[in-house]
C-alpha cells in the first residue's frame, strides 16, 4: 500500500446496460481501480439527486453515474432524464463549491465492458487530482459557549481574502 | 434491532477465494455488523450449490432469519437461486439480496487486501440495504397466445412454423414482397451443395399456407406497446395496388406491364423486372406488387395496361396504406442482415472495374432461375472466364471495416470456387487469410475443392486492377497479393474476381431494436441475454432474437435458432401466465398535489391524472419499473418497490460504512 | 410547574429577522388566548427578561417554547440549548429554526468573508481595517461579544427538537390553529402530535392548495418571471416557463405567492419525508426541459441564473451538504 490518496467513490448503475458492462468486465477479468463501489438501479432515470447528496455528504469523494447510451435507453428514454437531471444537479453543486469533476457521468452499453473498466479507472485518478472531499468533516462546526474558547478568531488574526 | 441477518460469503472455489479473504469478510461481518442484526455469518466454496443452498435453508429455519444476503457473483447470475432457496424455507424471496464480490470484486481487483476490504464494503451496503427491503409478491399476467415473427427468411420461417405446428397462431411480417430471405436468392448451400430453392421453398410454402399462419407481406412493424405476454403492436401493411382478394397470381400483369425495371434487390442488379412484379417464380405469397416509384400511370397518369388485361380486376390503384393492430404475447426478431457493401473496399475495384462481383451478384450469375440462366460469364453477359480469383474476407477480420468473422464468407468462396469449377473449368484461386471450415462435413468439402484443383494463397490481397505491367496482364484483371506461405508478393491476372463478401448488421438494427426495446452490440448485432446459454433471448422478456440478427451464422444455426426461440415461446404460453417483477411505482394520494410534473416522464403512458381528484395514478400493468417518477417527484409522494429511497440510501450508508458498530468516545 | 396555575411559555429569536414574532402578534386577539392560558415567563422581545432567570428555572418548568432563528453563533448555541433543558415542549418556529432560511444562505461564504463583506465594502468606510474582537479588555474588565460560527445551523442539529413549525414566517391562522391545540392538550382535551411531526402545515405541496390550471409540462425556456408579461393569471407559473418552487414546497401557506402572481420560493420547506429539499427542485425542474442534447438544455438551465440559491432558497443549511465547500474550511 502506498501512502498515495485513495478515493471512496460510489458509482449508480443502470441494471440493463452498465451493470451488465461491469459484469463483463468482470467476466472478461478486466482489471480497474477498486475505489468505486456499486449499487444497481433499475435505470439511471432512477437516480434522485438525493442520493449523490447523500453520498458526498457522507464521505465519497466522487459520484459515478452510468447509464445506457442515449437511445439505447432499456425503457426507452429515461436516460434522457437522467441528463437533464445531472447537469442541473452539476450547476447546484458548483455553487456549492464542489469540483464539477466530482459527480461523472458516464454511458456504457451492456458490451461496453472494456470503456466501463477504463472510465472508471480515468474517474478514479480524476478523484485522485482532486483530493479529498471530507465533506463538513474539517471539524466539528463551531465550538461551543460552554467551553469558553472560541473557534474562530476574529480582528487583527483573522485571514481576510484581498 | 428485530432483524435476524445471515451473511453467507461464497468462496466459488478459487475464483473469489482467491483474491478475497473470504473468511475475513464473515468473521467481520458477524463482528461489525452485529448491531444491524447480522446474527450468523458463514463462508462456504459453492453457495451456489445444492449444499450451499441447504445451508441457507437450514439457517432460515433453525435460526429464523428475517434477511439473507448471500456474497457471491453477480445477481444477474445467481439472484433467482438464492431467491428460491429462501422461498423453499419460507422466506419471502426479495428479503434476499446479492452482494457481486466476484464480477464486481475478486475478478477485476488483483491485490488481496484491497479486494478483501472492498468486500466488506458491498456486504454492509447489502446487509443495511436488506433490512429495508420489504417482502413483495410476483406480479401474474396472462400470457396471450399469439406470437408475431418479424423477418420472414429462413431463421422467421423456421420458428413460425415450430409454433404453428404446436398449434398456436403466428403473425410472420415481412418487409419485401415475399418471404424467403437471402436464402431464396442463392444457387447451392454448402456444404453439401442441395439447391438453396429445392430445400427453402417447400418451407415458404407450408408457411403462406399454414392456417395458423398469418402472413403480412410488405409490411413493417411501426409501433409497439406493453409488455411480455401482453404487446400490442401497430404493422404498417404497404399499399401492394393489388386486391389479394381477386389476385390469382397468373402474371399476365407481368408480362404486359411495359415498364422494365433494374431489379437491385432480388437480382442484384444483374436482371430486370417490370414495375407490377413478383421478385421471383416461387414467391409467397405470390400476389404481385406494383412499384410506385416506377410505374407509368403513377409518373404520368397513363397507362394502365396491367388493369387493362388483369383477368379478375384485382388492379386497384387507388390502394392506401392500411395500419394493423395486433395483441400478441412473444415477439421472435429474425431480421438478418445486409451484405457489406464492396465498393467499400474501394481498392478491390468493385463498381470501378466490371468483372469485378459481390457474391451475391455470382449466386444470381450462377443460379439456374437467375438473369444468365446460371450461365457464369462476364459483365458483358457472354464470354466465360478461363481464370477467376475469389477473395476472402471482404470486409470482415479488417480493422478498417468490421473486426469479427462474418462466419459464411470462407465456405461461400469454396462453395464458388467449385461452381466455377465445375460450370465453366476455370483456372481458380482463393485468396484467404485463414480458412475457417469448422463445422459438420465444411471441412471435407474444402478437401475436396482442394483435390478439384482450385489454388489457394495464404495472404490478404492488397488490390485489384486493370493497369497491366506485363503482356500477360493486358485485358485482365489483376490481382496484387502477398503469399504468405511461398513468402512473396504475387501478381495474379485473372478474368473475374468474386469477392466473398462479409455480413453486417442491417442498416436500421439501431431503431429496429429501439422499437422493440431491446439494445445492439457495438458492432451492431442484436444483444442476446447471455452468448453462452441464453443466445435466443433478449433483456427484454418477450423478445427474441434468431439468425443474423443476432450475428453471423451459416443456415444450418439460422434454423436451430428460429426452432429454440420457438421452444422459448411455447414454454412461455403454456405455462399460460408469466410472473412480473413486482418492481412497480406508487402514488401516494395524500401526499400528491396533482403538479403534473410525473405525467411527461414516463414513455409507457402508465401515469394518468385524474383531475376529479386532483391527483396523478400509476397503472401498474402498464408500469415497467424503472423508476423515474420516483426520483422525479418533487413531494416525494411516489415510491417504488425494490428500488425504495430507503433502500437505497441505506446502501449508500452501508458502502460507505456508515453503519458499523458506533465507537464509543 | 406554574407561579399563576398556568402553564409557562417561552418565545426566543436566535439568529432571525423578527418576522416571526410579527405573525404571532399577527394573530389578532389569539394573543390574548395565549396570555390568558400561559404564563409567559421569557420573551426578550416583547419583555424584560434576564439569561439568568432562564438558568435559575427548574429543568422542565417550561411547558412551551417557541424558539425561532438558526444557530448562528456561541449565544444562541447556548440559549438553544438552555431552553431545551428548561423546556418540556421544544419548538423549531419558523424556516430559520427549521432549516436555516435566508440567515442560512450565508453559509455560501466563509465566516471571513461575511465579517469582511460587512466591515470592508464600498458603503463601508474601513481605512484601519478593524474588525470586532469577540473579546476585548477594557478598565472594568473584559468584554465578550458572541463569537460567530463556521457555519448556520438550524436548530435541530444543535438540540433535540420536538416540533416543526415552518414558514417564513409561520401564517397567522397556522399560529393560531397549533396554539388553540395546545390549550386543548393542557385542558386534556386533544392529544399531542407524535414528536418529531411538521404542524402548522400541510402535508402536500404548495401545488395542492394552488388555483392554476396544469398541464403536461414541457419548458423550452426557463425566464425570471419580471421578464414575462404578461403573465398568464390562470395558467401554472412552471408551465410558463418560471422557475416556481411550489411543486416541492410543503402546503399550509395557501399557495399565497402563486395566487398573487409571485412564484413559489419555497419558505415552508419540504414536503414531508423529503430528504433533501434542493434535489426535488433539482429533478422537478429537469423533468420539464424538453431537450434531449445537452447544449440545448444547457441552454435552458441557463435560465435560472442562481441555481444554487433557486432550489436553496430556504434551506440550504437544512439541507444534505448544509453549506459552502469554503464554509466549512475555516479553521
Amino acid at each position: 500500500m502506498t501512502d498515495q490518496f485513495e478515493p471512496t467513490i460510489i458509482g449508480f448503475t443502470c441494471n440493463w446496460c452498465s451493470y451488465r458492462a461491469s459484469d463483463l468486465a468482470g467476466t472478461a477479468r478486466m482489471k480497474y481501480a477498486p475505489n468505486v463501489r456499486l449499487i444497481r438501479l433499475m435505470c439511471s432515470g432512477r437516480l434522485d439527486p438525493t442520493f449523490v447528496l447523500r453520498a458526498l455528504s457522507e464521505g465519497a469523494d466522487g459520484v459515478m453515474i452510468t447509464g445506457c447510451h442515449p437511445g439505447e435507453c432499456h425503457y426507452i428514454e429515461q436516460n434522457y432524464k437522467a441528463l437533464r437531471r445531472f447537469l442541473l444537479l452539476r450547476r447546484v453543486l458548483t455553487g456549492l463549491g464542489i469540483e464539477p469533476g466530482r459527480v461523472k457521468l458516464v454511458w456504457a452499453s451492456a458490451a461496453e465492458g472494456a470503456r466501463f473498466a477504463s472510465e472508471t479507472t480515468t474517474f478514479v485518478e480524476e478523484i485522485r487530482k482532486l483530493g479529498p472531499l471530507n465533506w463538513g468533516k474539517d471539524d466539528d462546526g463551531p465550538q461551543t459557549a460552554d467551553d469558553g474558547k472560541s473557534s474562530i478568531v476574529h480582528g487583527q488574526e483573522m485571514e481576510v481574502p484581498a | 434491532m428485530t432483524e435476524k441477518i445471515g451473511v453467507y460469503v461464497c468462496h466459488c472455489g478459487s475464483n473469489i477465494a482467491g483474491v478475497v479473504d473470504v473468511e475475513d469478510v464473515a468473521k467481520w461481518a458477524a463482528e461489525k455488523l452485529g448491531h444491524q442484526g447480522v446474527v450468523v455469518a458463514r463462508d462456504y466454496k459453492f453457495m451456489c450449490s445444492s449444499l450451499g443452498q441447504e445451508l441457507i435453508e437450514k439457517d432460515i429455519k433453525e435460526l429464523g432469519l428475517t434477511r439473507v444476503v448471500v456474497a457471491a457473483c453477480s445477481p444477474h447470475l445467481h439472484e433467482k437461486t438464492f431467491r428460491i432457496a429462501a422461498q423453499n424455507a419460507g422466506l419471502n424471496p426479495y428479503l434476499v439480496e446479492l452482494a457481486s464480490i466476484r464480477e464486481q470484486v475478486s475478478w477485476v481487483h488483483t491485490d488481496k487486501a484491497v479486494a478483501t476490504a472492498k468486500s466488506k464494503a458491498v456486504v454492509s451496503g447489502a446487509v443495511s440495504r436488506v433490512i429495508e427491503n420489504a417482502p413483495l409478491d410476483e406480479i401474474k399476467v396472462p400470457i396471450n397466445p399469439n406470437t408475431l415473427v418479424v423477418g420472414g427468411g429462413i431463421a422467421g420461417i423456421q420458428s413460425a412454423l415450430e409454433i404453428a405446428n404446436a398449434g398456436f397462431h403466428v403473425y410472420l411480417v415481412e418487409r419485401e414482397p415475399s418471404i424467403g430471405g437471402h436464402m431464396a436468392q442463392f444457387d447451392k448451400t454448402f456444404p453439401t451443395l442441395d439447391c438453396s430453392a429445392c430445400i427453402l421453398t417447400p418451407r415458404m410454402v407450408e408457411a403462406g399456407t399454414h392456417p395458423n399462419i398469418t402472413l403480412l407481406t410488405w409490411s413493417e412493424v411501426v409501433n409497439v406497446a406493453g409488455y411480455v405476454g401482453n404487446f400490442n403492436v401497430t404493422i404498417k401493411k404497404k399499399a401492394r395496388f393489388i386486391n389479394e382478394e381477386l389476385c390469382t397470381g397468373c402474371g399476365i400483369c407481368q408480362e404486359k406491364c411495359p415498364k422494365k425495371v433494374i431489379d437491385d434487390v432480388y437480382e442484384a442488379g444483374l436482371g430486370y423486372r417490370k414495375a407490377v412484379y413478383t421478385p421471383f417464380a416461387q414467391a409467397v405469397p405470390n400476389f404481385p406488387v406494383m412499384d410506385k416509384e416506377n410505374c407509368i400511370y403513377f409518373e404520368k397518369g397513363t397507362c394502365k395496361a396491367c388493369e387493362k388485361f388483369c383477368p379478375t380486376n384485382a388492379i386497384d390503384f387507388n390502394q392506401q396504406d392500411e395500419l394493423i393492430n395486433i395483441d400478441v404475447g412473444n415477439i421472435v426478431l429474425a431480421t438478418g442482415y445486409d451484405l457489406f457493401d464492396a465498393r467499400r473496399v474501394s481498392n478491390y475495384g468493385y463498381g470501378r472495374l466490371p468483372n469485378v462481383f459481390t457474391s451475391l451478384e455470382f449466386e444470381r450469375l450462377s443460379n439456374a432461375a437467375g438473369p444468365t440462366t446460371g450461365n457464369i460469364v462476364l459483365r458483358d453477359g457472354k464470354t466465360v472466364p478461363k481464370s477467376v480469383g475469389i477473395i476472402h474476407c471482404v470486409g470482415s477480420r479488417d480493422r478498417n471495416f468490421n473486426n469479427y468473422c462474418s462466419v459464411i464468407c470462407c465456405m461461400q468462396g469454396l462453395k464458388f470456387a467449385h461452381l466455377v469449377h465445375e460450370r465453366t473449368g476455370a483456372t481458380v484461386y482463393n485468396f484467404y487469410i485463414d480458412m475457417r471450415t469448422a463445422y459438420k462435413a465444411y471441412d471435407e468439402f474444402y478437401q475436396r475443392v482442394l483435390e478439384e484443383g482450385t489454388l489457394f494463397v495464404r495472404g490478404k490481397v492488397a488490390e485489384v486492377t486493370d493497369a497491366a505491367r506485363y503482356s500477360n496482364e493486358r485485358g485482365k484483371l489483376i490481382i496484387q497479393t502477398e503469399d504468405t506461405l511461398a513468402g512473396k508478393q504475387r501478381r495474379i491476372p485473372v478474368d473475374m474476381v468474386i469477392l466473398s463478401s462479409g455480413l453486417e448488421p442491417r442498416h436500421d438494427a439501431r431503431e429496429v431494436g429501439k422499437l422493440f426495446g431491446i439494445s445492439c452490440s457495438m458492432d451492431g448485432w442484436f444483444t442476446e441475454k447471455h452468448p453462452k446459454l441464453d443466445p435466443v433471448s433478449t433483456m427484454t422478456e418477450g423478445i427474441y432474437i434468431v439468425g443474423c440478427a443476432q450475428g453471423p451464422k451459416d443456415i444450418p444455426s439460422s434454423v436451430a435458432q428460429g426452432a429454440a426461440a420457438s421452444a422459448r415461446v411455447l414454454d412461455k404460453i403454456l405455462q399460460k401466465e408469466v410472473a412480473l417483477e413486482p418492481i412497480k411505482a406508487t402514488v401516494n394520494k395524500e401526499m400528491c398535489s396533482g403538479c403534473r410534473i410525473c405525467n411527461g416522464l414516463c414513455p409507457f403512458n402508465a401515469i394518468a391524472f385524474l383531475a376529479d381528484d386532483n391527483v396523478s395514478e400509476i397503472n401498474p400493468a402498464l408500469c415497467q419499473g424503472c423508476g423515474t417518477c420516483v426520483a422525479a417527484c418533487p413531494a416525494g409522494a411516489i415510491s417504488g418497490t425494490g428500488f425504495s429511497n430507503e433502500q437505497i440510501i441505506a446502501q449508500i450508508d452501508g458502502l460507505l460504512m456508515r453503519n458499523l458498530e458506533p465507537v464509543e468516545a | 410547574m406554574t407561579t399563576n396555575g398556568k402553564p409557562k411559555f417561552a418565545m426566543y429569536w436566535a439568529a432571525s429577522c423578527g418576522g416571526c414574532e410579527i405573525a404571532v402578534l399577527n394573530t389578532h386577539e389569539k394573543i390574548l388566548d395565549v396570555d390568558a392560558n400561559f404564563d409567559v415567563v421569557f420573551w426578550p422581545v416583547a419583555m424584560d427578561a434576564k439569561y439568568k432567570d432562564v438558568e435559575a428555572m427548574e429543568d422542565g418548568s417550561i411547558l412551551l417554547t417557541l424558539f425561532n432563528g438558526g444557530i448562528r453563533n456561541d449565544e444562541n448555541e447556548h440559549l438553544a440549548k438552555l431552553l431545551r433543558q428548561k423546556s418540556k415542549i421544544m419548538v423549531a418556529f419558523g424556516s430559520c429554526a427549521c432549516e436555516g432560511c435566508i440567515p442560512g444562505l450565508a453559509n455560501l461564504s466563509p465566516v471571513g468573508d461575511i465579517v469582511h463583506t460587512a466591515y470592508n465594502t464600498i458603503t463601508t468606510d474601513n481605512p484601519n481595517e478593524i474588525y470586532p474582537r469577540t473579546s476585548y479588555d477594557v478598565p472594568e474588565g473584559e468584554l465578550h461579544i458572541p463569537t460567530l460560527a463556521k457555519v448556520l445551523r438550524p436548530l435541530e442539529q444543535v438540540v433535540d427538537v420536538d416540533y416543526f413549525m415552518p414558514g417564513c414566517p409561520p401564517e397567522s391562522h397556522q399560529i393560531a390553529a397549533v396554539i388553540d391545540l395546545v390549550i386543548k392538550v393542557v385542558k386534556g382535551e386533544a392529544e399531542l402530535p407524535p414528536k418529531g411531526a411538521v404542524i402548522g402545515a400541510g402535508d402536500s405541496t404548495v401545488c395542492d392548495e394552488c388555483p392554476r390550471a396544469r398541464n403536461v409540462k414541457l419548458i423550452k425556456e426557463f425566464t425570471r418571471i419580471q421578464d414575462i408579461a404578461p403573465v398568464d393569471p390562470d395558467l401554472c407559473l412552471l408551465e410558463q416557463g418560471i422557475p416556481c418552487n411550489g411543486p416541492a414546497t410543503r402546503s399550509g401557506c395557501m399557495a399565497r405567492c402563486p395566487g398573487v402572481g409571485a412564484q413559489c420560493i419555497g419558505c415552508y420547506g419540504p414536503a414531508e419525508g423529503v430528504m433533501d429539499y434542493g434535489a426535488r427542485l433539482i429533478t422537478a425542474f429537469s423533468s420539464v426541459i424538453d431537450a434531449t442534447e445537452p447544449e440545448e438544455i444547457d441552454r435552458i438551465l441557463d435560465g435560472i441564473p442562481d441555481p444554487t440559491g433557486q432550489v436553496y432558497r430556504f434551506n440550504l443549511a437544512g439541507s444534505l451538504l448544509k453549506a459552502n465547500r469554503d464554509a466549512w474550511k475555516v479553521k
